[in-house]
């Protein structure tokens, strides 16, 4: 999971850096938001001055799904006090999330289980962080990278995370549609074309799974 | 400028952190509908698709399915090598070798 995160934060910071971005701002991302698709997403909202309520609303569409993570993991840590829950869910990502629910449903919610997501939680932080600072670099050694088909570096990454997914018809179907909006509207102001076809995405990828009967608890 | 930047991403911080805040601290008094949950699973895939198509088809501003868009046969490549390894270095770095290759024999 460590090593997986890697090519993220390296290209990440590579790209922050060629496309403009100062070097604080970028370390400020990694170190303060720390969710690696709403970074990438912002870079060009945000090197190209993007109104401030539109980078805001993308992040927080974007960032959405922690809300169900969030959701997830409260009957584990429901005992303990807000001193805890504070830290852990700041540092509450899709990986840390995957470990530590993993963890959590096989052993009993406990003081170690929250030790176990402080430690993982922290290990995932620092290791995006340090992978962020080694993108910079290569970024500031390597100036005109952006020139360098740099961007396609996005187009890969994206494609990297969202193509294992599309096994699922659903999913299939939800990135299609999302797709297709995107090339119709791409021309709309102020990124309305994105959350456009992000909501038509996700709407068919709802709709498409309805007919599917549920299995009972 | 700077102003800007701080703005910008003290406002993202905020608002991840509170996303994230949100069940953990104030779980108590907050329900999840089930409606939200199933839509939620799709946000990722849709917003990054959604982000990827145009810089693929259209990488400057218009469609271009000629041998001079480089993008689309490295996202294609990037694509093929995810769906069957699930390794997503391998998959990046072979989208970059389709890309480079594509560029400099077009």
């Amino acid at each position: 999971m460590l090593v997986g995160a890697a090519p993220f934060g390296v290209i990440f910071g590579t790209l922050a850096i060629g496309s403009g971005l100062p070097v604080w701002v970028t370390l400020a991302l990694s170190a303060a938001v720390f969710a690696g698709s709403s970074q990438f997403v912002v870079i060009s909202l945000i090197s190209g001055g993007a109104a401030l309520p539109v980078v805001w609303m993308t992040t927080l569409v974007v960032n959405l799904r922690h809300a169900l993570y969030s959701a997830t993991l409260l009957p584990y840590v429901r005992e303990l006090p807000a001193r805890w829950r504070w830290p852990l869910a700041f540092w509450l990502t899709d990986e840390t999330f995957a470990v530590v629910h993993n963890h959590l449903r096989q052993h009993a919610a406990t003081r170690a289980g929250a030790w176990y997501w402080l430690g993982s939680a922290l290990a995932m932080y620092l290791n995006w962080l340090a992978w962020t600072v080694a993108g910079v670099l290569v970024g500031q050694s390597i100036p005109g990278i952006a020139t360098l088909g740099l961007d396609f570096a996005m187009v890969a990454t994206f494609v990297a995370i969202v193509a294992p997914q599309l096994r699922e018809r659903p999913v299939l179907l939800a990135a299609l549609v999302a797709g297709t909006v995107a090339m119709l509207a791409r021309d709309l102001p102020y990124q309305l074309g994105l959350m456009l076809a992000a909501a038509a995405g996700v709407a068919a990828g709802v709709l498409s799974e309805r007919p599917a009967v549920e299995p009972l608890p | 400028m700077t102003t800007y930047w701080v703005l910008a991403v003290g406002g993202m911080a905020l608002v991840t952190f509170g996303i994230r805040l949100s069940f953990l601290v104030w779980g108590h008094r907050l329900r999840f509908p089930a409606w939200m949950e199933r839509a939620l699973r799709f946000v990722p895939t849709a917003v990054l698709t959604a982000l990827i198509v145009p810089m693929a088809l259209a990488p400057h501003g218009t469609v271009d399915l000629s041998a001079h868009n480089a993008y689309l046969p490295g996202a294609l490549a990037s694509a093929g090598v995810a769906l069957r390894s699930r390794h997503s270095l391998a998959a990046i770095l072979s989208g970059f070798a389709v890309y480079g290759l594509w560029r400099w024999l077009f």
